[in-house]
């Protein structure tokens, strides 16, 4: 497990500077929560992470090293909307299958095959057959075999944009539940996204609010969400449902 | 819904509508020409009679003879296979070269290359194909070989272009980013993600190119570029035929009708294909006319909620049922629904997806298409009953007194027109006020939903809206009348925390300010509690409990509405345990049991449960529950939740 360390990155969409210099650190082993509102360059910045787009300045390193700009890297995303980041001509397993690094263990197919139960067991779908097209799991299932898609890459750190806010409420916790329950067993670092506070404080031990496409405020998650310094944090921690009942 | 079953069923029905039907039966009598002909016919093709040269029509050679006294309709029908498989590699060399070119940019990863091959494909495609064919028919020389290569080339830059925008429109998809993020490369993921998408659109345009490409074929052959004597396919038929037109016509018309009819064929096919794929997507309630069946007349019963005195009554819904037309027989999502809202009241209704929020909604403002079937006791808007089938008068009491805002206000306005325009056609449409009185209100009423500068804002497209605004635009467009009820349905979901907040406080304030009656539909239970009086909490289209929402943390009876409670964290939960969750799946309106819908869910589910459906009935605090045992042991509900048991 290795440190995921932002410095001064930022990106620019034409004109529009979507992440203005933000400097972030995921140490090994824990869950960052980032938070702030939509359009403030969230998931701009989780994007720059994986390489689907370059920052424009600045650098990502991981564990002091350069991210690798070509080939696999030691970083998967687990997006927020699990009937669309799932192939529906795919059979979950193979969609498992793709994300494994080619080693001994993944070089037979009956490797393979077993590597992908202990997944879907890890992920709390160890009855749930390999060959399943995803069409057929319901919205938590399928979030559930992203993450284990994302484990088998075996990343040293997770980014995990908005991945309950699709879900009902009635899946959402154990979605939530999973999360803390990989990070507490698999010692993973996490970087998770999310415009919802509640849910934030529950799984991750620090938290970064981003607004307009900076870091406003860092800290552990009972500082911050506790003793918000910044006035953008207060206003966001207003704002949460339930705060103010009628 | 798995995606083969219904591809299958989607190509089944391509052959039972009568297009598709002709068009199959043409294609397959072409194409067994092609295959039986040269077998069948050759001989009397090639029989020569230098007796009866350039012979006229007769009962023995239907269209007459050639300039050797060869049969010609012979010659028609064994000719068919020749130009069928010419037309047949020129097409899949079009494909393949534009497959190739189509994904190139993709594999060049969005680069300056990339931007160069779509540039030239776009340049390409823009060129007459049929002068490509000839330019390309002079660089390969004359012959077979060249004109397939010409015509195939000359095609390529349409299966390029196609090709381009499908695969670019794949590429934005998440599970290809997912798979790109997963380290797999680019290639692979073409093959595995991308290229199987394009199975239908590539199969329906190479129909309908295989169709073009022997017409372009003809042509060539026709102008003596093509098919070489002694070989010949029906362009060259043509060409021959038309050097002894004059003496006999049929000797030209002959072939000519044969590419005409094959030509026909392929075309009407891949029409009918397209069609038939296309179709299958158009399905869910758009059509705004609704679909009502009488009821029988309502009974003078007292209206339930609080004895209030019900001239104060906005709407009033008794026993509502929604169905529709199944496959396997009638689905009825919402299965009797009573409730009834006052003036001045904000009404919540909550449950998770799929368990009839939205028809319920959508059957009340009367938004539901043709295909679904609504029934209710009494469904009345201000004491009219929307029953009855809808008059003028009607009309204009649905669209003034009652306002509907949509989860997704992109969806909900036309990109194309300005937003004013959109709020003002509202006034003059319904409300008889003249274009400037009605963009007077337009501005007035976005001002009333705080857009700033709105004077100016009107003049704006709804994508110049940030996803707010626009929610705050339609709320101001049903603001345009004088509304007595506002029904919005997740206004809040697709919006973060913030502006979350303010549409909320919105609806609030628009509620306070002028008495109006608010339904407010929401899969989260915190959204409903911040902004309503009382709680409708559906499952599986009926509603389990009815409660005031103070008493939802504390009192809720039902052991899913405590459940629902219980599962969404907030800025109070215990970190230091674990959520609680509701295990299994909701039931849909296919699976739907005969005793309580929850039972399979609920930790006190017993035997009676499971048979008899609960009712539901007054409780001491003044709501409404359908359980068998309502409030019973809480903490079986609220503890332990086991992650395992969710996945059942
Ligand atoms: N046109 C239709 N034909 C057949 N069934 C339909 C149709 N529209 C909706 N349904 C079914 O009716 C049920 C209720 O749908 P509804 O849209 O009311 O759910 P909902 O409670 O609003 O859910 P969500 O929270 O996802 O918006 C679902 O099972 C759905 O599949
Ligand atoms: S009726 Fe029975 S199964 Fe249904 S909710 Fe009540 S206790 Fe549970
Ligand atoms: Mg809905």
């Amino acid at each position: 497990m290795s440190e995921l360390r932002f410095e001064d990155v930022s990106v620019r969409y034409g004109r529009h500077t979507a992440v203005d210099a933000v400097s972030l650190t995921v140490p090994p082993g824990t869950v960052v929560g980032l938070v702030g509102e939509s359009g403030s360059g969230k998931s701009t910045l989780a994007r720059a992470t994986v390489g689907l787009v370059e920052p424009t300045s600045g650098t990502i390193t991981l564990g002091g090293a350069p991210l690798p700009r070509r080939g696999r890297r030691p970083l998967q995303m687990v997006f927020q909307d699990p009937y669309s980041s799932l192939d529906p001509r795919m059979s979950i397993g193979s969609s498992i299958a793709e994300a494994m690094p080619r080693d001994e263990t993944t070089a037979t197919r009956q490797g393979r095959r077993e590597e992908v139960r202990r997944l879907l067991e890890l992920v709390h779908l160890g009855s749930t057959s390999p060959d399943a097209r995803p069409g057929k799991l319901s919205g938590g299932q399928r979030q559930r075999v992203a993450l284990a898609r994302a484990l088998a890459g075996r990343p040293d750190v997770i980014i995990a944009d908005e991945i309950t806010s699709a879900l009902d409420v009635s899946i959402q916790g154990a979605v939530l539940n999973l999360v803390r329950e990989l990070q507490q067993e698999l010692g993973l670092s996490m970087l998770f996204i999310s415009h919802n506070l509640a849910v934030v404080r529950y799984v991750a031990s620090r938290v970064a609010v981003m607004r307009a496409g900076r870091i406003v405020e860092e800290g552990t998650t009972a500082t911050v969400l506790g003793q918000p310094e910044h006035p953008y944090t207060r206003e966001l921690l207003d704002a949460v449902p339930g705060r103010n009942p009628r | 819904m798995s995606a083969p079953t219904s591809r299958a069923r989607a190509w089944r029905g391509v052959l039972t509508t009568p297009l598709g039907a002709t068009a199959a039966v043409l294609l397959a009598l072409v194409l067994a020409v092609a295959v039986l002909g040269p077998v069948l016919w050759t001989q009397s093709a090639d029989a020569v009679d230098t007796g009866n040269i350039l012979g006229a029509p007769s009962g023995e050679h239907w269209a007459g003879t050639d300039n050797l006294g060869r049969d010609i309709v012979a010659r028609v029908l064994v000719a068919g296979r020749l130009s069928i498989l010419l037309a047949f590699a020129a097409i899949g060399i079009a494909i393949g070269v534009g497959l190739l070119l189509g994904s190139a940019p993709f594999l060049l990863g969005n680069g300056r290359a990339a931007r160069l091959v779509s540039a030239g494909v776009n340049v390409a495609v823009a060129f007459p194909g049929l002068l490509l064919a000839l330019f390309f028919a002079v660089v390969f020389g004359v012959g077979a070989t060249g004109a397939v290569l010409a015509i195939g080339l000359a095609g390529a830059p349409t299966f390029a272009r196609l090709t381009q925008t499908l695969v670019a429109g794949l590429a934005g998809r998440e599970y290809v980013a997912a798979a790109r993020v997963a380290g797999v490369g680019r290639l692979r993921i073409l093959v595995r993600h991308v290229l199987p998408n394009l199975r239908e659109p590539l199969v329906v345009n190479a129909t309908i190119g295989a169709g073009s490409s022997l017409l372009a074929f003809a042509g060539l052959s026709f102008l003596g570029l093509g098919v070489q004597s002694p070989s010949y396919d029906w362009g060259r038929l043509l060409y021959d035929g038309v050097g002894s037109l004059y003496v006999n016509p049929a000797a030209a018309l002959a072939p000519g009708l044969a590419v005409l009819v094959a030509g026909l064929a392929f075309n009407l096919f891949g029409e009918a294909v397209a069609k038939g794929l296309g179709v299958t997507e158009l399905t869910g309630p758009r059509v705004r006319r609704p679909a009502t069946k009488a009821a029988p007349e309502p009974d003078e019963q007292r209206d339930h909620s609080e004895g209030r005195p019900s001239a104060d009554v906005v709407l009033e819904v008794r026993d509502l049922k929604v169905s529709f037309a199944g496959r396997d027989g009638q689905l009825r999502p919402v299965r009797g629904v009573s409730f009834s809202v006052h003036r001045g009241e904000a009404l919540g209704v909550v449950g998770e997806s799929g368990s009839g929020k939205s028809l319920t909604a959508l059957a009340v403002t009367r938004l539901l298409g043709d295909d679904a079937t609504v029934e209710a006791e009494r469904l009345r808007l201000l004491g009219q009953d929307l029953l009855a089938e809808a008059t003028p008068a009607q009309r204009r009491l649905l669209g003034t007194s009652l306002a509907m805002v949509f989860q997704d206000p992109m969806s909900s306005f036309n990109p194309t027109r300005r937003i004013g325009r959109q709020l003002a056609e509202v006034g003059t449409e319904h409300q008889g006020m003249t274009r400037a009185e009605a963009m007077a209100r337009a501005v007035d009423r976005l001002d009333a939903v705080r857009v700033s500068d709105a004077a100016d804002r009107v003049r704006q497209y709804p994508h110049e809206f940030s996803g707010g605004m626009r929610q705050r635009a339609m709320i101001g467009m049903g603001l345009m009348g004088s509304p007595s009820l506002i029904v919005a349905d997740e206004p809040t979901t697709a919006l973060d925390v913030t502006v979350q907040q303010q549409v909320l406080d919105l609806l609030s304030a628009i509620r306070d300010a002028d008495d109006l009656a608010l339904v407010l539909i929401s899969h989260d239970v915190t959204v409903v509690g911040e902004v309503c009086d009382r709680v409708l909490v559906m499952y599986a289209g009926r509603i389990v409990e009815d409660l005031a929402t103070a008493d939802l943390a504390t009192a809720a009876q039902h052991p899913y509405t405590r459940a629902l409670v219980a599962a969404v964290p907030d800025m109070a939960t215990d970190v230091s345990e674990p959520l609680a969750t509701i295990p299994g799946r909701p039931v849909g309106p296919a699976d739907t049991p005969a005793g309580c819908a929850y039972a399979d869910r609920c930790p006190l589910a017993d035997v009676r449960c499971r048979s008899e459906e609960p009712p539901l009935e007054r409780t001491a605090a003044g709501g409404r529950v359908a359980c068998w045992h309502p409030g019973g042991e809480p903490d079986v509900v609220l503890a332990g939740p086991d992650l395992r048991r969710v996945e059942r």
